[in-house]
């Protein structure tokens, strides 16, 4: 019984944990199908969703070195959440004028580079302006937890579940069920196609980085209470939320998902029985050997290029 | 053929430029024996020390990103595979210097080895992921394996070595040592892509599945860059740790592999020479921009895409293209170029290649949908049909690029079903294609070089040959005053044409052409049909698509239709063009089968 429920502790943390990176993997899956761009700062679209938070919560603390003032903000939390979400939104706008679209006739390759920097700028200006001390974000529901069948479940953890539950059925009733769900499908499917239909393909495309911005800033917010909103988490997540897109299928929105879960879980299972420091390397090793056996992923399928 | 291969030699390397290898060889041994003119601070002496290491992983990055077009995100973490093999062998282990260095190699190599199999034959994103990865792996088993690498405290006491009874305490000696070793490696770099080796790795850059095609063995290709690339990043690691005689792992970090991607795109991707002015120009731009303080890594990230969108080729590749406008263009090619030799020896009339009940299923939807076809040698053998009617699958299932879904495919007495598509090259089958599929950023010579170095192409070894035989080809098809080209800038009927002589420098016992008279004008299709009836006469066996029916109806022997994946007709030119299903087939039922039948 003891063990049972030790096992089913770790593997509800791993669920919780692994929501957070399907999360950030849905947000690359849907930028990924636009624009055939595997975004390297889409981590730190979480990283910076977590800082909105500590913005319109605590404040800035300052920076004697640039002149930056401290500042003391203090609204009330779901009134940060709204205002975080929109400048991720701004965010996501921005991503797309000064990273994506310059280069949106290039090949893969100085795309993919470009990311990367935009991740070190984003980064180095958010701790340029914050210091490297990583910060704790309150939890959203004011209660520990509940416990059930000898199962803690933490509050948070539940808010994480809860949360990504409601944003695939959302994503699936906006893609699947309304007009602009269908437009952004179609341009993800055949940009030349669409531009002749009439549909808006850079418009398409801007809203593809908002959503996917938001979506991540979201999830960095969910995740700030458990792991500390510091400058480099959203790299951590970002590599396991890739590796999720490739285990579950390069491309493919359920696989994301899937993917995602079972990082987690691994994760937090190896964590229990094997070893802590190694932790965030178990999710890679599982990457190499998906790679190996079964590189088209879970739910992928092979395609080879058309002559 | 001595004459024209002694005029081609000054040929032989468009790309690059002997005498910045001198001017380089003046600073490289120039620069570090000022230490010894002038006196000069430790200080100084660490930034020497530093760029000329950090140069050596930068090379590694020019000939698996500049010459294959792969990305490498872990090259400090082979940089630092190097190190540690330094570090632990000399420190714990009381090995020698040199020993350490060649572990550090072979580990490096292993590592790059490893790395590239698995992940190469998916390339492209899956590539930037585990590289990326195996970055992180090795921050984090050199951060927490304590008991073997001293943990995140790093090892001291790293002596350098002695060299012929000759100690290199002097860290100006070292130095010096280093700036030789790192000369020779920027010449071995910069001698790397005149060689078959590197023609291969820039095809896989610049088209990939036409170089499998050709018979590049592309996997392969690509791993060996990706090796050399991590050997070149080892050496660099392992003269860095007895360099600096303390490392930790802070030194090999992801940014540190940032920091090598961008010098490398800095300076210029394509040419060692870039890579060693961006090397210099990122050790120093800390040292610069100071006064930027806590910014200076977000401008640094700002950076990086400034040089992605407006430095597409680095600064080197800047200089290179003012210089060259400046310079009076290259006097085209003149010389004795012996005729193109066929080597024809199948005989006529034989079966050359044979498809038997051949699919291929895409999903639902059946593209090619049982054919039965045999192109006889000595022939040229039309494949037409309406669009969507199958015609270039076959193609594509007789070439290799696709796999068929049943059925099989002979070719000269070998089942080739499941041969790659290069395998199927070195048995002598040549393709162009419908969309040209050119080497876009090599000469016309060079492309068509590519096209000889095929597996057993039955003709000399060597260099002079191989340039003799390309040389043959673009003259016979008649672009032999282009072949300096770079063929991006060829008129777009020279670029088919080369795209043949590329095929045709292979030995081809077979030539596939995919649409070869598309968006060509009415005077090249001409001068196309002229080349196709020379090719038939001979010998060399052609199976050609094409929408063009006055072409095919020139140049054919025999013509195979097909609808809806299946065969429809197939003969002659004038029995097949009459035939009610063909005629039915191209403008439908309609009126036409109704007066048919009336």
């Amino acid at each position: 019984m003891e063990v049972l429920s030790n096992n089913l502790q770790v593997l509800f943390q791993g669920l919780a944990l692994g929501s957070i990176y399907a999360l950030v993997a849905l947000g690359f899956v849907l930028i990924i199908r636009a624009t055939n761009v595997v975004n390297f700062a889409q981590g730190d679209f979480a990283m910076l969703g977590g800082y909105a938070m500590v913005l319109f919560t605590v404040g800035i603390p300052g920076n004697p070195d640039l002149h930056i003032p401290g500042i003391g903000i203090h609204l009330p939390y779901w009134l940060a959440i709204v205002l975080a979400a929109g400048v991720m939104a701004v965010i996501g706008i921005a991503f797309n004028f000064g990273v994506y679209y310059p280069l949106r006739n290039r090949q893969f390759l100085p795309v993919l580079i470009s990311t990367l920097g935009a991740s070190i700028f984003l980064q180095n200006t958010v701790l340029a302006v914050f210091n490297p001390q990583p910060r704790p974000l309150d939890k959203l529901i004011h209660s520990e937890g509940i416990t059930v069948g000898g199962v803690f479940l933490d509050s948070q953890y539940l808010v994480i579940l809860g949360f990504t539950i409601l944003a695939v059925a959302f994503q699936y009733f906006f893609f699947e069920h309304t007009l602009i769900g269908k437009k952004l499908q179609a341009t993800s499917q055949d940009k030349d196609m669409a531009r002749l239909l009439g549909i808006p393909v850079s418009l398409m495309i801007i809203i593809t980085f908002i959503y996917s911005a938001v979506l991540g800033g979201l999830a960095g917010v969910l995740v700030g209470p458990i792991l500390f909103v510091s400058i480099g988490m959203g790299s951590t997540i970002a590599l396991k939320a890739f590796a999720a897109t490739i285990i579950g299928g390069f491309g493919d929105v359920a696989g994301a998902i899937v993917g995602g879960l079972i990082i987690g879980v691994i994760e937090s299972f190896a964590a229990y029985y094997i070893s802590v420091p190694y932790k965030d390397a178990y999710a890679f090793l599982a990457l190499f050997l998906v790679l190996l056996l079964r590189p088209q992923g879970i739910f992928g399928e092979k395609v080879s290029e058309k002559a | 053929m001595t004459q024209a291969a002694a005029h081609a030699g000054p040929t032989l390397r468009p790309q690059n430029n002997a005498g910045g290898l001198v001017v380089l060889a003046i600073l490289a041994i120039g620069l570090p024996l000022l230490p010894y003119a002038f006196p000069i601070s430790d200080y100084v002496l660490n930034i020497f020390m530093n760029s000329v290491t950090y140069a050596m992983a930068v090379l590694g990055m020019v000939v698996v990103l500049g010459y294959a077009g792969q990305i490498n995100l872990a090259q400090a973490a082979f940089f630092g595979v190097g190190a540690y093999a330094v570090a632990l062998g000399t420190v714990d282990h009381g090995m020698s210097f040199w020993i350490s260095v060649l572990l550090g190699m072979g580990a490096a190599a292993i590592a790059g080895l490893v790395l590239g199999l698995t992940t190469l034959r998916l390339g492209g994103h899956y590539l930037a992921m585990i590289t990326i990865s195996f970055q992180q792996i090795f921050d984090l088993v050199m951060v927490n394996w304590i008991p073997v690498t001293h943990g995140p405290d790093g090892i001291a006491g790293i002596n350098p070595p002695s060299l012929f009874s000759l100690a290199l305490t002097d860290k100006r000696a070292y130095l010096l040592f280093c700036a030789v070793v790192l000369f020779l490696l920027i010449w071995f770099v910069w001698w790397v892509p005149g060689t078959r080796l590197g023609r291969a790795m820039r095809a896989v850059r610049d088209n990939e599945l036409a170089a499998e095609t050709i018979g590049v063995h592309t996997l392969r290709t690509k791993v060996i860059a990706f090796t050399i690339s991590a050997v070149l990043g080892g050496i660099g690691g392992s003269l860095y740790a007895a360099g600096f005689s303390y490392i930790s792992p802070d030194n090999f970090s992801f940014l540190r592999s940032i920091e090598f991607l961008t010098a490398v795109l800095l300076g210029g991707a394509q040419s060692p020479f870039g890579a060693a002015l961006g090397t210099v120009l990122i050790v120093l731009l800390p040292e610069w921009l100071r006064f930027l303080k806590s910014l200076y890594l977000a401008v640094y990230g700002l950076g990086v895409i400034l040089i992605i969108v407006f430095l597409p080729e680095g600064i080197w590749g800047l200089l290179r293209n003012t210089f060259q406008r400046v310079r009076k263009p290259k006097a085209p090619m003149v010389g004795v170029v012996p005729a193109l030799n066929f080597d024809i020896q199948t005989q006529r009339g034989r079966p050359l290649l044979t498809l038997v009940n051949l699919q291929k299923h895409f999903g639902g939807l059946r593209a090619v949908d049982g054919i039965d076809l045999r192109v006889e040698a000595g022939t040229v053998h039309a494949l037409i049909g309406p669009n969507g009617s199958g015609k270039t699958t076959s193609l594509n299932v007789v070439n290799g690029i696709y796999k068929p879904t049943a059925g099989r495919i002979d070719f000269d007495g070998t089942d080739i079903t499941q041969l790659t598509p290069h395998d199927r090259a070195g048995l002598g089958m040549g393709r162009t294609f419908q969309n040209i599929r050119l080497f876009q950023t090599m000469t016309a010579l060079e492309n068509v070089m590519v096209g000889g170095q095929r597996d057993n192409n039955p003709m000399e070894a060597g260099r002079d040959a191989l340039v003799t035989r390309a040389l043959s080809a673009l003259d016979f098809v008649g672009v032999l005053d282009r072949a300096q080209m770079i063929v991006r800038n060829l008129p777009y009927g020279h670029q088919r044409l080369v795209e043949i002589a590329r095929a045709l420098a292979a030995h081809p016992k077979l030539l596939l052409l995919d649409e070869p008279g598309a968006g060509l004008n009415q005077t090249e299709k001409q001068e196309l049909v002229g080349l196709l009836k020379r090719l038939r006469g001979h010998g060399l066996t052609i199976f050609l698509i094409d929408h063009d029916m006055g072409l095919v109806e020139k140049v054919s022997d025999t013509i195979t239709v097909l609808n809806f994946g299946k065969k429809i007709a197939e003969g002659s030119p004038q029995d097949v063009l009459r035939h009610p299903d063909v005629i039915a087939a191209y403008l439908g039922e309609g009126p036409t089968g109704a007066a048919a039948r009336a």
